[in-house]
């Protein structure tokens, strides 16, 4: 194992694949028919909630477009955390998948449920140092490709 | 063939504790743990010290039942999943028991029997407790995410126990006697090449098949020999491979005599998706359901053979597929006396 180039042996190699496709016969896969069902409804469900509360911000407390989008995302983050906390959105998130953390609600999850589990270690070595350990990547990388498309965007002649 | 040992003296299994959490609780063994614990913290402040609480007190609670007092005990042998084996050595420091911790993932219980057991036979200690214990929620932050994220689990994924495990082994002639501890086989570690960590069974299983051939094949046995053939936590997925590869290696497993401990210690009601894993897994199930089992009879030889998987979530990111490890010991309930080969 401590030669970097040296391969299997032709024996070991057919038994690591014989194994291989004995563990994918015996091994489960996921149901995607229910899987995309639980994700779209439970999705849907929240965009058209996201919707409606954008539309209820314009319509009667007076907001203009960008207040009602703004309005829109505290609410649904206010929701999340509240629900993190009282230990309800893992199961919500079990049961929907992508449907759960794709909207905005699945942000607002990442950054709670972190601060809640390393609360223990301390506020500073553990929620501060610990908080964006689901979040931090999907932001690094992000930001980082954002920046990257915005450059693009910027000397493209349109 | 190597790694059997046979244990001239038949060392005695005297006593054993199970203390297990709530979902364990509502399982379809939860009637014969000695203590459900309701609460996921025992009164504790983290998970960390609620799985030591955990392991501290099936360690007491076996000492007790057994009538010693822990200056009785000549040595501790145990361990759990946490980094540093922490809940195990936490746990030491309040017994005051002379301590080896060990790590062998979710094969601890069957290591620390197969050591102790020797440690008996060979007469170096008159007395050994051997212990293990996981924490669903220690495990959780530790391996995965923290527990209020919300993930979906895979199917093949398992779901740690919380519950340890304690059983008392002794030459001491007054205490009374569960089962004897007649051969160990140590395990090899095993890879081929399973790097998926939601597919613990798939990683283990081969290295329940390699210990169970080379026992057999160090005992002239075959898996009629035994009433019960006991894995640890192999679940689904691990007990369908494990038939498959002592099927093709001519030893092939009984369906009524074979049963994995995941699969038990919860039912399909309870969303565990391929049953359940960690140390304290097979320490319960061990401890409870099947001493008790030997004890009234209806068991007269069983293997216990407790799989681990040795990966860290640092290995696991940097590409390496998963070690698996297996350790056997043969226990006979006390009426029964056959020789081997």
């Amino acid at each position: 194992m401590f030669d970097k180039n040296a391969k299997p042996s032709p024996q070991r190699q057919r038994q690591l694949d014989r194994y291989k496709q004995l563990v994918e016969r015996l091994s489960p896969n996921s149901d995607m028919g229910k899987g995309l069902f639980r994700a779209y409804w439970v999705g849907g469900a929240i965009c058209a909630f996201g919707q409606f509360l954008q539309e209820a911000g314009k319509m009667w407390l007076g907001m203009n477009n960008t207040a009602a989008s703004t309005f829109c995302s505290t609410v649904l983050v206010l929701l999340t955390a509240l629900l993190t906390g009282i230990g309800v959105w893992d199961k919500i998130g079990q049961y929907a998948g992508a449907g759960a953390f794709v909207p905005i609600t699945g942000f607002a999850n990442a950054m709670v449920s972190p601060a809640i589990e390393f609360r223990r270690e301390g506020l500073v070595l553990g929620l501060g140092a610990k908080l964006f350990t689901i979040a931090g990547p999907v932001l690094v990388w992000g930001i980082s490709t954002s920046v990257v498309v915005g450059i693009i965007y910027a000397i493209w002649p349109w | 063939m190597q790694g059997t040992i046979e244990l001239r003296h038949r060392p005695r299994l005297c006593m054993g504790a199970a203390i297990a959490g709530k979902k364990e609780g509502e399982g379809p063994l939860g009637k014969g743990y000695d203590q459900i614990i309701e609460d996921d913290l025992f009164g504790e402040e983290s998970w960390e010290k609620a799985e030591c609480r955990f392991f501290y007190t099936a360690a007491d609670t076996c000492i007790r039942k057994a009538g010693l007092t822990h200056q009785q005990v000549d040595v501790m042998l145990g361990g759990d999943l946490l980094n540093q084996i922490t809940s195990a050595s936490m746990a030491a420091r309040e017994l005051k028991i002379p301590f080896l911790g060990l790590y062998g993932a979710c094969s601890t219980m069957a290591e620390s029997l197969c050591i102790g057991a020797m440690l008996v036979d060979a007469g170096h200690v008159r007395t050994a407790l051997c212990a293990a214990s996981s924490h669903f929620c220690s495990a959780e932050r530790q391996y995965r995410f923290p527990l209020e994220y919300g993930n979906q689990r895979t199917p093949t994924a398992q779901w740690t126990v919380t519950g340890s495990g304690a059983s008392l082994l002794s030459s001491d002639e007054r205490l009374p006697t569960i089962a004897r501890c007649t051969h160990v086989t140590i395990g090899r570690v095993t890879d081929l090449g399973i790097a998926d960590a939601n597919n613990m069974g798939a990683a283990m299983a081969p290295a329940a098949a390699d210990t169970l051939t080379r026992h057999f094949a160090d005992t002239c046995r075959s898996p009629a020999d035994y009433d019960l053939i006991i894995t640890g936590d192999l679940g689904r997925v691990g007990h369908d491979i494990l038939m498959e590869l002592m099927k093709e290696r001519g030893h092939p497993l009984i369906f009524e005599r074979y049963m994995d401990c995941g699969l038990q210690v919860f039912s399909p009601e309870q969303d565990v998706h391929a049953g359940g894993s960690g140390c304290g897994c097979s320490a319960i199930v061990l401890n409870s359901h099947i001493l008790a089992r030997l004890k009234a009879g209806e068991l007269q030889r069983v293997l216990f053979m407790a799989t681990g998987a040795l990966l860290s979530t640092t290995t696991c990111q940097q590409g390496e597929t998963i070690p698996g490890i297996a350790h056997a010991i043969v226990l006979e309930g006390d009426a029964s006396c056959s020789g081997t080969c």
